[in-house]
């Protein structure tokens, strides 16, 4: 192995004295304070800060319209063009969900369904957003591009049960998605 | 003793610790976090206020927030105070209590002002008004280690305990520099009366700007005094060694090491939780509040206005304070010591924290011996002026 | 050649013990001659995929996915020695086709190749015509996480298709009978559940129709799959094509942790996987034991396991007050309770009726518990029926055989009639009751349990018998409890505990070992189950030094009953005539 001699910087004597340096700082932060209390802090414009600093007052102001496409909120089912559920409780999403928010109970479509050919369909879907993390493994291993990450954030509840996201729910939060794979047309 | 002395002492005690200290204590919490957040690109609390729209109002009203210390101390209170099972339970329940009551012993001594006449009564601005002010307040000050230490040891944990080692052992190393540090002062002073010392001030010039007074005009020849600003030489050095000091004393950034996170969690007080962790807290505060009113005392001019302006606005021709004087010095102290506790919060939100091996040597082979030299070099200084 | 007499060649030296020498990929090994190619690759642990072969059943050869390569030494010339290298084998001479290892059986110096380009090649094109007409609905497909199309699709398939037309379209979710559901698309006709209904179920009710891309799977007309044994073709089923009515879309494979176990439905004990999830059974599939049960296992039995998942379970011990409700109270008080009353009666007034679905643990204690209270009325309830000469044995109950050993008795059923009898006339007044329902099989009437002054029983799920009792102790299921049972070849088995039993309720060792405790002060005290099967141990013979370790997941035979198991007699007798390996 071979030794690097790494030479430490020579100091100066302002500099072991250390006050000089203090004083530095102070006039720093000083700057700082001045640009914050005149509104005038580096990127306050960018984000839409309140003015004072660069924080931005949430609730009164949000960044929604900042929002990218992939950003990740509530995990959420969807329904395609004709209406029909995507999920058919392949359990993936349960399986792979790091935290264990997913819960599922597949059933079985009734023989005079008009999708009775998928056979399968949740019968309870749970997410359980106290436990969900956002990370969107679930969304990633989907097998029938069923469930999506939203863009909402704001999941609020007074009880564990009310942040319980049951089946009904996640389809009116997801609602219909179209332009997916077709995958269970009558041809195939 | 006379009933009027101790009525007097009475309110006096009320005024000064529950109508001007606690409340300085509680603002200075809400200064340290709205000046730290300025400081910082941010906001800080500015929310609590009235929740006027909880009783049917259109609109909240925030004060920016200056309700905040309100709600902490409401917090403080309600919170489940939890003993853990592990702790030495009289020593854990007695620290907080040491660490925050010489804090406010030390107060009494503080000359808040000068005098007001009410009903013919001239009352002094302090407490108690005595000789050895200075002396008193080392004596209580440094009682407060017993606190910390005390909460680090019956805390029965690893990380207060070695708080508390690392508070004890900072308190005493930084007591020494603080008590030489101040000796130049009294020697050029002559008295330990603080209320005394506060006086000759306001008429001979500030200690370490001595602009007016004493400073321009030697009493013997009537000329430019330059031998009292060679003073300043020394005094300065002892200012700066007195300052520093404070902050250790009151483990304020950069020492902070008894309590410092990165190594130790929360350190002495780790173990603690609602009003028992406030009273350290408040303790902290205190001291700090103490140690900026105990600069300004000795070398801002405590409560004088300065710049000769005591005498021209506020005496009458015999010499006596004006009825009102006491107010305006009052305002006058208020104003000097909330400046040195945005100082201090200044300093805390700059200056990272310091090694404890650099702290140790910072105190023993840095201060201790430039103190010393110090009083030597002013003696040297009054000497060749006395000739 | 001098030395070649002296020193004797490798052929030789594995004639003398019936074996061949055969080289799989490139390493040298003996295996018994007639061995297949498969099971010889299976024994130099080289895995060759494979979906038609089974070692139960015949060898058709039909999926073709066991491809291998095969080499032999070149015959010599008439009148030619073979030659030998230095290593005392000849040179091998691969052939350029590959053949299919598992109806192929071994020869002296053959060399088998299960890597390489050509079989890999095999295997890629086998692959992508299994897959040209398989569904891509995995994400509902119940075999999915055990399908072996999934896995050799992973290990040896090309990722995507290269087939453009239309998939042919055939029957899906086709009702073919009770207990199962055929979809036809997934079929890739490796004819496993044809051949097993044929030669082991003897119920040949499945064939093929059509030819080519068209070969669909059916029921014969007329006939229904409706065997017993009708779920074991969902188990060899290397796809989804049969699948079980009653874990259809329950849950998925992965989430589900098995626990090895044995069946308790009858004197067979056939070998079983519990599959649960959480507290909940969710199937039990058999489990290959070649002295018991081979692969297989009779459907009414791996069925029986819903009721361990009731709701009704009983979940905390209940005392009868005076006015005849029962109400909840604690382990302790219910113990004391029961001992307090137990000890004032005679030992004349006191019967047992214990159950031969219990654990030998269970028995032994029972008979502790009888020598606590002083007396011999101590019996089984007896459960005879039908054996349907497979796997399902005439004595419904699993551990009879373990009883008559660990109570050394000809017939642990006989004091039965004397007990009823008994507490018809009030002769006996107390009875303890474990595992039984009285009012079934043991021949009791309400009005007989009405004469009893104490009855103490133990169940799982509220019945006629936990009506009438004073005492209620809430049991373990099979699934909930660790124990041993003798089948009635005498062989002795390990039950393991595949779920907790739920809350409230307790292993029914403990609570026999409780009521010895509170009867008997002196009574060894007894921490683990397998303190107790160490007693055992040490009091009857057949069980002397046996741990639960030593009994493993297969077994250990303990003594010899005599009676045979008749699947397995009519399997030894396939694998002798060599129809099958076995």
């Amino acid at each position: 192995m071979a030794f690097i001699k790494i030479k430490r910087p020579e100091l100066s004597l302002s500099d072991k004295l250390y006050i000089p340096a203090i004083f530095k700082g102070l006039w720093l932060t000083f700057k700082h304070a001045v640009k914050s209390v005149r509104g005038k802090s580096i990127g306050s414009k960018d984000l839409a800060s309140s003015g004072l600093g660069i924080t931005m007052q949430y609730p009164e102001q949000k960044w929604d319209e900042h929002l990218p496409e992939y950003y990740r909120g509530v995990p959420a089912l969807v329904t395609d063009e004709q209406d029909r559920e995507r999920c058919v409780s392949c359990q993936l999403c349960e399986f792979i969900c790091p935290p264990k928010a997913i819960k599922i109970i597949p059933g079985e479509i009734p023989s005079d369904d008009e999708w009775a050919k998928v056979e399968k369909r949740p019968k309870e879907f749970e997410i359980d957003m106290t436990r969900c993390i956002y990370c969107g493994m679930c969304e990633e291993v989907c097998p029938e591009q069923a469930i999506y990450l939203r863009q909402d954030y704001a999941v609020t509840g007074l009880t564990r049960e009310e942040m319980v996201n049951d089946k009904k729910r996640l389809y009116e939060i997801g609602g219909k998605r179209v332009g997916l794979v077709n995958k269970w047309n009558e041809l195939k | 003793m006379e009933i009027t002395f101790l009525a007097i002492s009475a309110i006096k005690i009320f005024v000064f610790t529950f109508v001007i200290t606690l409340p300085m204590i509680a603002y200075s919490t809400y200064a340290e976090r709205r000046v730290s957040a300025i400081l910082q690109d941010r906001v800080g609390p500015n929310r609590v206020g009235i929740p006027l729209t909880l009783f049917g109002g259109k609109k909240d009203w925030k004060f920016f927030g200056l309700l905040q210390p309100l709600a902490d101390g409401l917090k403080g209170l309600l919170k489940e105070d939890f003993t853990p099972a592990h702790v030495r339970k009289n020593y854990y329940w007695i620290a907080p209590a040491l660490t925050a009551v010489p804090a406010f012993v030390t107060v009494c001594v503080i000359p808040f002002g000068s005098e007001i006449t009410i009903f013919g009564e001239t009352v002094k601005l302090v407490i108690a008004d005595i000789g050895i002010g200075p002396l008193f307040i080392f004596a209580i000050a440094s009682l407060s280690v017993y606190g910390i230490t005390i909460a680090g040891w019956a805390s029965n944990s690893k990380y207060p305990f070695l708080g508390g080692v690392r508070a004890c052992a900072q308190m005493i190393s930084y007591e020494i520099a603080l008590g030489l540090s101040i000796v130049p002062v009294l020697m050029v002073f002559g008295m330990l009366n603080l209320s005394d010392i506060v006086n000759e001030q306001a008429i001979n010039g500030w200690l370490i700007f001595p602009a007016w007074g004493e400073g321009l005009t030697n009493p013997d020849t009537g000329n430019f005094n330059l031998g009292r600003w060679l003073l300043v030489i020394p005094l300065l050095i002892s200012f700066f060694i007195f300052t520093v000091s404070i902050f250790a004393e009151t483990n304020r950034m950069p020492f902070d090491l008894p309590e410092c996170e990165t190594e130790l969690v929360g350190g002495y007080h780790t173990e603690y939780s609602s009003m028992k962790f406030a009273l350290f807290f408040m303790g902290e505060y205190a001291a700090m509040i103490v140690g900026s009113a105990l600069i300004v005392t000795v070398f801002f001019g405590g409560w004088s206005l300065g710049f000769g302006l005591d005498a021209k606005w506020l005496m009458d021709e015999a010499g006596n304070w004006k009825a009102y004087a006491g107010l305006v010095h009052l305002g006058a102290f208020l104003t000097k010591v909330v400046a040195f506790i945005v100082f201090f919060v200044w300093v805390r939100w700059t200056v990272p924290r310091f090694r404890y091996d650099q702290l140790m040597k910072l105190g023993w082979v840095v201060f201790f011996e430039l103190a010393l030299v110090n009083i030597f070099l002013t003696a040297g200084i009054m000497w060749w002026l006395a000739r | 050649m001098s030395e070649a007499t002296t020193e004797k060649l490798p052929k030789d030296v594995a004639a003398e013990d019936g074996m061949v020498n055969v080289q799989v990929d490139g390493n040298w090994i003996q295996v018994p001659k007639g061995t297949r190619m498969i099971e010889a690759c299976k024994i130099a642990e080289k895995e060759v995929p494979h979906y038609c072969y089974h070692p139960k059943l015949s060898s058709p050869g039909n999926c073709r996915m066991c491809l291998v390569q095969m080499g032999m030494p070149p015959r010599p010339a008439p009148g030619e020695d073979p030659k030998f290298k230095d290593d005392g084998f000849q040179e091998i001479g691969w052939m350029p086709r590959p053949v299919i290892a598992c109806a192929n059986t071994v020869a002296e110096n053959m060399g088998i190749r299960t890597t390489g380009e050509l079989v890999e090649s095999c295997r890629h094109g086998v692959m992508e015509f299994l897959l040209i007409n398989h569904p891509l609905d995995c994400p509902i497909c119940d075999q999915a996480g055990e399908c072996s199309l999934q896995e050799f699709s992973v290990e040896h398939g090309r990722g995507n298709s290269r087939f453009v037309d239309n998939k042919v379209k055939k029957p899906k979710n086709v009702d073919i009978g009770p207990r199962i559901r055929l979809d036809d698309e997934r079929c890739i006709m490796c004819s496993r559940c044809i051949r097993f209904m044929d030669e082991v179920a003897d119920d040949p009710a499945l064939g093929f129709t059509d030819r080519g891309t068209h070969t669909t799977l059916t029921v014969h007309p007329g006939h229904r799959l409706d065997s017993n044994y009708s779920l074991n073709t969902a188990d060899i089923c290397p796809v989804g094509a049969l699948t079980s009515n009653d874990f259809r879309f329950q849950m998925r494979v992965w989430f589900l942790k098995e626990t090895k176990s044995i069946d308790t439905n009858c004197g067979t004990g056939s070998n079983t996987v519990i599959w649960t999830r959480g507290s909940e059974i969710f199937r039990v599939t058999p489990r290959e034991n070649n002295e018991v049960n081979s692969c297989w296992m009779p459907d009414s039995h791996r069925l029986n396991f819903h009721y361990v998942n009731s709701e009704a379970r009983l979940n905390t011990p209940m005392i009868r007050n005076t006015s005849g409700t029962h109400e909840a109270a604690t382990w302790a008080d219910s113990i004391q309770k029961a001992a307090e009353v137990l000890r004032i009666h005679q030992p004349g007034e006191i019967a047992i009726i214990g159950s031969g679905k219990q654990t030998n643990e269970e028995l032994f204690l029972l008979g502790k518990l009888a020598e606590a209270l002083e007396t011999d009325l101590l019996t089984l309830v007896p459960r005879m029926g039908e054996s349907d000469g497979k796997l399902v044995a005439a004595d419904r109950n699993a551990n009879t055989t373990g009883a008559t050993l660990l109570w050394d008795t000809e017939d642990p059923y006989a004091k039965l009639d004397a007990i009823r009898e008994g507490v018809r006339s009030k002769k006996i007044k107390t009875l303890v009751v474990f595992y039984e329902n009285l009012l079934e099989e043991a021949g009791f009437k309400e009005e007989d349990l009405a004469n009893l002054n104490l009855l103490v029983s133990n169940h799982i799920l509220p019945n006629g018998t936990a009506k009438n009792s004073h005492i209620v102790l809430p049991g373990a299921a099979f699934a909930e409890k660790r124990g041993s049972m003798v089948n009635i070849t005498g062989r002795l088995q390990r039950l393991n505990k595949a779920i907790e039993p739920p809350a409230g309720a307790m292993d029914d060792w403990e609570i026999i070992r409780d009521l010895i405790a509170a009867l008997d002060k002196k009574a060894a005290p007894l921490y683990l189950i397998e303190d107790v099967l160490k007693a055992i141990g040490a009091a009857v013979p057949a069980f002397e030094e046996q741990t639960f370790s030593k009994i493993g997941d297969q077994g250990i035979q303990i003594t010899v009953t005599g009676q045979t198991i008749p699947l397995l007699d009519k399997e030894h007798q396939r694998i002798e005539r060599g129809e099958i390996v076995g």
